[in-house]
């Protein structure tokens, strides 16, 4: 009731005055114990002072800085208000198209503008298999809508995977890439088969169990994955054969020697970068032609409901089964990337914090959007790099960019849908005859 | 004979929903289940699909023992349902939810299929792009029935399809299953709370009462009959 009122008539100077000091007031609580309070070292002993000056300057701000946002949120609305009611025209798919291409065209051109720069590709490389694995999630998060909370497991076993060849049977990058993901697909379906009927929270806590599990398993059981050491020297991929070493072995060529280029490490950094973003893009063209075609319609219906499934003859085992594996197939192969490009993994790199930024990265970007899922991944892996300075202030900005998100576009940063269908224009006018 | 149910016993865990059912539908027929909340009609119906499964008894559709085929595969024999509350594809386009429908029908119709079923609803032609749960709750009655029509079914099972809806949309849903069964030849069974309208378009009835048929007849006997006057039409409509 009176939230409807507030938002209708102008606020009153006392109103605001209220809501600031309302403001002010959180900020005191909060900030007694984090601002007002603090440890100095005194002689070998710990004790405890006042900071009231500075807590006072904290609430101050807090109250002004309130009243100020207020203001200007009001005047943002009440100018919104007053202009004429226009008829929108529902750009958004030729607006995602349009930004699609250009994000495509700046990916590709990156690593000619920044060529010397290794940070930069180094970054632009993470942001590519974040890209990847949240395209991998999207099909079983955004398309069929089983809530995943274990998806790091199918990208442990596709690193895995490939560690465990290289080191028993020497494989090289490409001949365990298909291995590996036939490998995490499996246990994609090795995961899916004991958790069909669930739904939901509960889905996610089991899924939240096996992405433990498999974590676990590779930090114990030593013999086969060298428990919290890892497994090093993974080799690196080649590029039809031509390694990217400064020393190629007796009579065989690297990548420099073939093409008579004066060896750069930067070659290797940039390789890497396009073949992230080949698998990447593959992986984008793969799940958008599932997704128009009958298996891609059946995950979205299963999203949707799921008895209504079943009543038009749907194998509802058939359809998650074959979401759980698809997604986890593609893991599997982002997995394999990464432990080629690292050359080292060890469990660490498989937590439970990663599979808990994948699924961000999907919810932020709008479930089941393709394009918000790559912007999604741009905000979460930039921002804590561009936070390095702040340093101990970084997860508090990557929280509040968060919530901001959510607040302003709770449906994520691209929540409309594509249909997977256009009208079919000989049938409409002949449904019209 | 179109469907033939023998003495059916279903169970829901504990509780035994249905017991000892008989029910016929014949080729070409309007039939009706009515009863009150909890007598069983929407167990009967899930029931010949096999969720919950007929504990004993038989059910035999187009000639065939469907009792223990599995509920995915009983729909690809020609039985198709619009399911109580409607349960369209909220998120999906009139047109996807409509090319669900057809999960397992011959591509080849897909073009005459819709056409016909835009020739039925022509709202739905005039959405066709637009987001399913958008639709007013009659529209999105007239969607699940034209998903269900997609699969060209021999037998329409229909579960509370006034469930909810605004009376002209009531009266409008009644005239569409009467126009599918005159003009289409459609063989439907209809399970209605709603049963004044029910019974006036049906050719024969049922009346379930705590999971057994306690009368049975045609129609106009039925809205005619004491019994079913006192327990489901007084206050009526």
């Amino acid at each position: 009731m009176s939230a409807v009122i507030i938002a209708r008539h102008a606020r009153t100077p006392a109103e605001r005055f209220k809501d600031a000091a309302w403001v002010a007031f959180i900020a005191l609580l909060l900030g007694i114990p984090m601002v007002g309070l603090t440890t100095v070292d005194e002689g070998g002993a710990l004790a405890v002072h006042t900071r009231f000056g500075m807590l006072g300057a904290f609430v101050g701000a807090s109250f002004v800085g309130r009243f100020i946002f207020r203001w200007i949120m009001d005047q943002v609305r009440s100018r919104r208000a007053a202009k004429p009611a226009v008829v929108k025209v529902d750009r958004t798919p030729q607006a995602i198209k349009v930004i699609g291409w250009a994000v495509l065209g700046a990916s590709i051109a990156l690593p000619i503008v920044f060529s010397e720069n290794r940070y930069v590709i180094d970054t632009a490389t993470t942001v590519l298999i974040y890209v990847m694995l949240g395209w991998g999630l999207n099909v079983v998060v955004g398309l069929a809508g089983l809530l995943d909370l274990g998806y790091v497991a199918f990208y442990a076993v596709g690193a895995y995977t490939y560690a465990l060849l290289f080191s028993h049977f020497g494989w090289t990058f490409w001949e365990a890439l298909p291995v590996a993901g036939a490998m995490a697909a499996t246990f994609g379906i090795l995961l899916g088969y004991p958790i069909l009927r669930l739904r939901g929270d509960y889905l996610a806590i089991v899924t939240l169990g096996f992405g433990e599990i498999i974590r676990v398993i590779l930090v114990n059981w030593t013999e086969l994955s060298n428990g919290p050491n890892g497994i090093g020297s993974i080799p690196r991929p080649t590029l039809f054969g031509l390694p990217f070493d400064r020393n190629p072995a007796e009579g065989t060529q690297s990548f420099a020697t073939f093409f008579g280029l004066d060896f750069s490490g930067m070659h290797r950094i940039i390789f890497l970068y396009y073949l992230i973003l080949v698998l990447a893009l593959l992986t984008n063209v793969f799940v958008s032609r599932l997704r128009k075609l009958p298996v891609g319609r059946a995950w979205e219906a299963l999203r949707e409901d799921e008895i209504a499934c079943k009543a038009m003859g749907m194998n509802v085992t058939n359809v998650k089964l074959s979401a759980f594996a698809i997604g986890a197939m593609l893991g599997g192969f982002a997995g394999v990337f990464f432990a080629a490009r690292q050359g080292f993994i060890s469990p660490e790199s498989f937590t439970f914090t990663e599979s808990a930024t994948i699924l961000a990265i999907v919810v932020l970007g709008g479930m089941g959007s393709q394009l918000g899922v790559v912007l999604a991944a741009l905000v979460l892996v930039l921002l804590p790099e561009l936070g390095r300075n702040f340093s101990e202030y970084r997860m508090l900005m990557f929280g509040a960019a968060m919530v901001l998100i959510m607040v302003w576009k709770p449906g994520g940063l691209l929540a409309s849908r594509e249909p997977t269908i256009r009208l079919n224009k000989a049938v409409t006018a002949g449904g019209e005859a | 004979m179109m469907l033939h149910m023998e003495g059916v016993h279903a169970h829901y865990g504990h509780i035994h929903a249905l017991r000892g059912v008989d029910v016929t539908v014949q080729v070409g027929e309007i039939v009706t289940l009515i009863g009150a909340n909890g007598a069983g009609k929407s167990t009967l119906m899930m029931s010949l699909f096999g969720k919950p499964g007929a504990s004993s008894g038989r059910i035999v559709f187009d000639g065939e023992d469907i009792t223990r085929v599995p509920s995915h595969l009983i729909s690809r024999r020609g039985i198709a349902i619009v399911p109580e509350g409607r349960r369209i594809f909220p998120r999906m386009t009139v047109m996807e939810n409509l090319l669900m429908g057809t999960a397992f029908a011959d591509p080849a119709n897909f073009n005459a299929d819709i056409k016909r079923v835009y020739a039925m609803f022509p709202i739905l032609e005039q959405r066709a792009s637009q987001r399913a749960g958008t639709l007013s709750g009659g529209e999105q009655q007239m969607l699940a029935i034209g998903r269900a029509l997609m699969s060209r079914p021999k037998l329409l099972l229909l579960d509370e399809p006034s469930l909810g809806l605004a009376p002209i949309y009531i009266k409008r849903i009644f005239q569409i299953i009467r126009e599918l069964n005159t003009e289409h030849g459609m063989t439907v069974l209809l399970v209605e709370q709603n049963a004044h309208h029910a019974l006036r378009v049906a050719h024969r009835g049922y009346v379930l009462q705590h999971g057994e048929i306690v009368l049975a007849g045609t129609g106009q006997e039925l809205l005619a009959s004491e019994e079913v006057r006192a327990a489901y039409l007084e206050g009526g409509h």
